[in-house]
């Protein structure tokens, strides 16, 4: 089993710490795991994208061009892994921000209005963490409550305040997932 | 201890003050700088000296000072800031005194970029500044080995009074995996410094540290010494992993963070029904030359895989001296080669071997 | 090494500090780095701090300082020995630590590292010696050579319009707050000898009081270089280089004060 994931955005939408968080989740659910970062050298705004490989073996290579599942949180990640996504893969699109929808047959597209639902939550800034929880909840590797336990142990204590709207959002995105 | 999810850089840094780092000077660059940070942080909750300098070029001779009073030091710094400190690594490499380096290596030449890079291989290897020396270069392929190298940069510093310099590239510095650091070990106390050491001439001839000989006959002699201790740390101190070395007729030869991509290059081409194995060097110098002469009689082929555009490739084909045809690919400018690149080159070896 | 008896009705007056070594320098006849060296010992003599004394050598006529003091020496790259102090000191706080450097090593290469480590207040002494010239090289023009002087690369004498001032670095470094003494003396004759050895103790008196950085830019000849007799190149630099270079303390913490004031 080996599943290799992209987060996709702009710096400052969470792109980064989501990886992070189901790194977390994949290593204490026994798994090997990597992430591993690439931005620009913008502090905020520009691209911001991680890779996290999830594996039962010793990990090769931590990066792939092909992922196996993919978050992409605007336009310009959508254009550069809607394409990229292996057949039998899963693509989690942030709607509300990416207006175009992926003609893929080959994968399972899901399309949510990621930032809407984070707002309605009380934060526009957790869309990264709704699709984390679509993501999760599809590629059905890492369980939720590993991603949940992430966030108890490892969310910024500045952003501890919204430990509960993170798990929320998680649920929210988890709950998009049909049977 | 259990495994954590470390970060590169955090988790070298990190592992310098578990082995006994007294003392840090540095100057921030990235991709580096998160090295510089925790040290920042931590080194003074231990009570430990952290200074950042005005430029590489004095922290590398604080470094010196530091090495020269017996201390336990490090600095860090990423291929231009290396640069930088040529000068004062050849200086320490004549004094004999012993000091840790970390290069987190970077795209150049010039300003380049800050993305992932292996151009500094030769600058390590055969060039770390003017005159002849080698530091004991180490490269890891994942953050475990960074831990584990750092410590025993240390220690193989202080056995041979020399530069041990772990490098690796700017991606094995920001990436995060499971890994276990090592116990806290005490930090040696002043009055137990080597007895080589500058720590005031009380009831002992003084001690002078200096790289200057100006007879031509006892410069030959000190660099003869030089090179004998060179010689001892080649006979004992050279490292490297294989992979499905066993059985291969085709051989991959790769550091750092191309060698772990190898890996998987490795798997997927035996599933092609390619027999590759993989050499990962973990001693950049010494290099392991003796072993890829063996494994030169047993293959048909070697590709050796690289960021940068063909540096370790001359050692593998002096090590090789023509006894089988070695192959080189590399990216350049801060990419990192992935597997789906190396397999048509695999390929290829396959056919015209 | 000569030893004599001192016959029963005299007493000895003078001898070697034993901060120094029986080692005959290279310095050329005439050169004053032998007086400035014996201050120095007698000073770390006095102070009593031979044994716990790191001493760094820099790059240039004094490159072999460490044959000459008889204590723990390193020997810097080029410009580096504040760097190298501050390694060592900020190691082994409670030795004492002194560069010896010249205008070249001081004032061209090393100013970033003077400069920092003096902002820093390290607790370290430097003694500067300024001889307004490279010595070493063979008489080229330094960052301290005086307009119009003549040098190996200043043919002509030294053009401001292209190659600047001469940099008097004892006000430079003084306006920085880690700098706790800065001073500029001369060891043209006796007068100035005396003075410059009390600004030297002073300097490591600063130092073991952890006041901040000490420095003493001591004004020096170079007769060989500058192609003059030993005497007459004492009284050229008492003329033209006080002139440009004026001696006295530029800088004094309230901390050095209340120490002077001890004394």
């Amino acid at each position: 089993m080996q599943e290799e994931i992209i987060i996709s955005g702009f710096g400052g939408q969470g792109a980064l710490f989501s990886g992070q968080l189901l790194a977390f989740a994949a290593m204490d659910s026994g798994f090997h795991v990597t992430w591993i970062p690439s931005y620009g050298p913008e502090m905020r705004g520009g691209k911001a994208r991680c890779t996290v490989v999830i594996s039962d073996q010793e990990i090769g290579s931590p990066l792939v061009r092909r992922p196996s599942a993919a978050i992409v949180l605007n336009i310009p990640s959508m254009e550069a892994f809607e394409p990229a996504v292996k057949p039998g893969g899963v693509l989690v699109v942030n709607s509300s921000l990416v207006p175009q929808r992926s003609e893929r047959t080959d994968i399972r597209v899901f399309h949510i209005p990621a930032s809407d639902i984070a707002t309605e939550l009380g934060n526009i800034r957790l869309a990264n963490v709704v699709c984390l929880g679509t993501l999760v909840q599809a590629i059905g590797v890492v369980p939720l409550e590993a991603v949940e336990q992430a966030l108890d142990n490892h969310l910024p204590e500045r952003h501890r305040k919204l430990l509960g709207a993170n798990k929320a959002a998680l649920r929210r995105g988890a709950a998009l997932v049909g049977g | 201890m259990a495994k954590e999810l470390l970060e590169g850089n955090a988790a070298i840094a990190e592992a310098a003050i578990r082995a006994g780092l007294e003392a840090y000077f540095g100057y921030p660059i990235t991709p580096q700088t998160e090295v510089l940070e925790h040290l920042a942080r931590r080194l003074p909750e231990e009570g430990r000296v952290f200074l950042q300098a005005e430029s590489e070029v004095a922290s590398i001779n604080m470094v010196y000072g530091a090495a020269c009073a017996g201390a336990r030091v490090m600095t860090s710094s990423s291929s231009p800031g290396i640069s930088l400190m040529q000068e004062g690594l050849s200086y320490i490499a004549c004094s004999e005194v012993p000091a840790v380096v970390i290069n987190i290596m970077r795209g150049g030449p010039g300003l380049g970029n800050v993305a992932p890079s292996q151009g500094d291989y030769f600058q390590a290897v055969k060039m770390a500044g003017h005159g002849d020396f080698h530091p004991i270069v180490l490269a890891p392929g994942n953050i475990q080995e960074a831990i584990d190298l750092v410590v025993l940069a240390f220690d193989l510093a202080e056995k041979y009074r020399t530069i041990a310099m772990v490098v690796a590239d700017g991606s094995l510095g920001q990436m995060m995996e499971p890994a276990e650091l090592p116990p806290m070990r005490p930090v040696r106390p002043p009055a137990e410094r080597p007895p080589w050491a500058l720590t005031g001439a009380r009831g002992r001839q003084p001690n002078i540290i200096t790289s200057l000989y100006l007879e031509p006959e006892v410069l030959e002699e000190v660099n003869l010494r030089l090179q004998a201790k060179l010689q001892e740390i080649a006979a004992n101190e050279v490292r490297w992993k294989e992979y499905s070395s066993e059985d291969a007729d085709l051989l991959l030869v790769a550091f750092g963070t191309v060698g772990r991509v190898c890996q998987t290059a490795v798997r997927e081409a035996r599933r092609q029904g390619l027999k590759v194995g993989l050499l990962r060097p973990i001693t950049l110098w010494p290099f392991p030359s003796a072993r890829l002469a063996e494994l030169a009689g047993q293959v048909r082929g070697m590709l050796v895989v690289e960021m940068n555009a063909g540096q370790m490739v001359e050692d593998v084909r002096l090590a090789v001296e023509g006894r089988c045809p070695v192959r080189f690919y590399g990216r350049l400018g801060g990419i990192i080669p992935l597997p789906d690149e190396i397999l048509p080159e695999l390929e290829r070896l396959d056919k015209e071997c | 090494m000569v030893t004599v008896e001192i016959p029963a009705d005299m007493e000895l007056v003078y001898k070697r500090p034993q901060s120094l070594t029986e080692t005959h320098t290279h310095y050329c006849p005439g050169c004053t780095h032998g007086i400035i060296h014996r201050l120095i010992a007698e000073v770390i003599d006095e102070l009593g701090i031979r044994e716990r004394t790191i001493g760094i050598a820099p790059v240039g006529c004094s490159v072999l300082a460490y044959y000459y003091f008889n204590m723990d020496f390193a020997e810097a790259a080029h410009g580096r020995a504040p760097a190298m102090a501050t390694g060592i000191k900020r190691v082994s706080p409670d030795r004492v630590v002194f560069t010896y450097q010249g205008d070249g090593d001081l004032a061209a290469i090393g100013t970033a590292e003077i400069i920092q480590a003096a902002n820093r207040g390290e607790l370290f002494t430097t003694i500067f010696v300024n001889n307004a010239i490279y010595g070493m090289t063979g008489g080229q023009m330094a960052p301290t050579t005086l307009p119009g002087q003549v040098t190996t690369s200043s043919p002509t004498g030294r053009d401001v319009e292209t190659a600047g001032f001469p940099m008097k670095m004892a006000e430079l470094l003084a306006v920085l707050p880690g700098a706790a003494y800065v001073t500029r003396q001369a060891v043209f004759d006796p007068r100035g000898i005396h003075r410059t050895r009390a600004a030297i103790k002073l300097a490591f008196q600063t130092q073991l009081a952890e006041l901040g950085f000490s420095l003493v830019e001591v004004l020096s000849t170079c007769n060989t270089n500058w192609h003059m007799g030993v005497v007459e190149a004492l009284e050229w630099a008492k003329k033209h280089m006080v002139a440009y270079y004026p001696l006295g303390d530029t800088k004094v913490s309230d901390g050095v004060r209340a120490l002077m004031e001890t004394r």
